[in-house]
């Protein structure tokens, strides 16, 4: 199942990609467990997700949990803390 | 009720008259202006790039006001966040609240800004004299949330 996945902010900068379509494995059922798999990607995304507790998620554009089901999920955001205001 | 995420500047003023425009109920008007400042923690800002996550900006913003709106009786209320490239003194955003009374327009306004800032997904990117750096999250932000929580609706 393809999804979407967007980068924001500094995750942009360092996994070098505004956002990408992805084939999600079988095995990959949470957003924690996404992480895992994106920092196995590259170098790139390992730099991006080194600091991984600091990272914020969101799927369908609604906040999640790392603990969140990626079941039903078209569109997956990892960004930093905002800073808007 | 309203949210808008633009590059351009907003007019307080045109803002709040078109908010109240025919409007009789309302006997509180409340506006907070966030601006850009020339400095952050000890050091000079040349200005700032403000991103966001188009969509999801529109529906935090909606609904951190549809919340406002189920605790406090407002009339009225406005949220316009800018975005793109932005100098010191310089706005940033404007709430507009209004009620029959002050004291739900001022703790709404000030609700508003609260969840917006830890919220809303934007994201700023400082120019200094070391670089660009962006911004990080202010723990205190999240303190100002956690004041709500428990705090009483006021219907």
């Amino acid at each position: 199942m393809p999804v979407k996945i967007l980068y924001f902010a500094w995750v942009r900068e360092k996994t070098g990609k505004a956002e990408e379509v992805v084939d999600l494995p079988a095995g990959v059922a949470t957003v924690a467990e996404l992480v895992i798999w994106l920092k196995g990607r590259g170098p790139e995304y390992a730099e991006a997700f080194a600091r991984e507790h600091v990272i914020r998620a969101a799927i369908n554009q609604t906040h999640v949990q790392p603990t969140a089901s990626l079941a039903g999920a078209r569109e997956i955001a990892f960004f930093p803390p905002v800073t808007g205001g | 009720m309203g949210v808008r995420v633009q590059h351009e500047d907003f007019d307080i003023g045109a803002e709040v008259k078109r908010l109240t425009a025919g409007r009789t109920d309302i006997g509180a008007v409340v506006t907070f202006t966030g601006v850009v400042r020339g400095a952050n923690d000890g050091a000079g800002v040349a200005g700032m790039t403000l991103e966001h996550y188009p969509g999801m900006t529109e529906s935090e913003l909606a609904a951190v006001e549809a919340e406002a709106a189920a605790r406090w009786p407002l009339r009225a209320s406005l949220i316009i966040h800018r975005v793109g490239v932005l100098a010191p003194g310089d706005n940033i955003v404007l709430v507009v609240t209004a009620s029959a009374h002050r004291h739900a327009a001022f703790a709404a306004a000030e609700f508003l800004m609260d969840y917006l800032k830890t919220r809303a997904p934007f994201w700023k990117k400082e120019a200094g004299p070391e670089g660009d750096r962006w911004v990080d999250a202010r723990e205190s932000d999240g303190d100002a949330l956690a004041r709500w929580e428990h705090a009483p609706k006021h219907t």
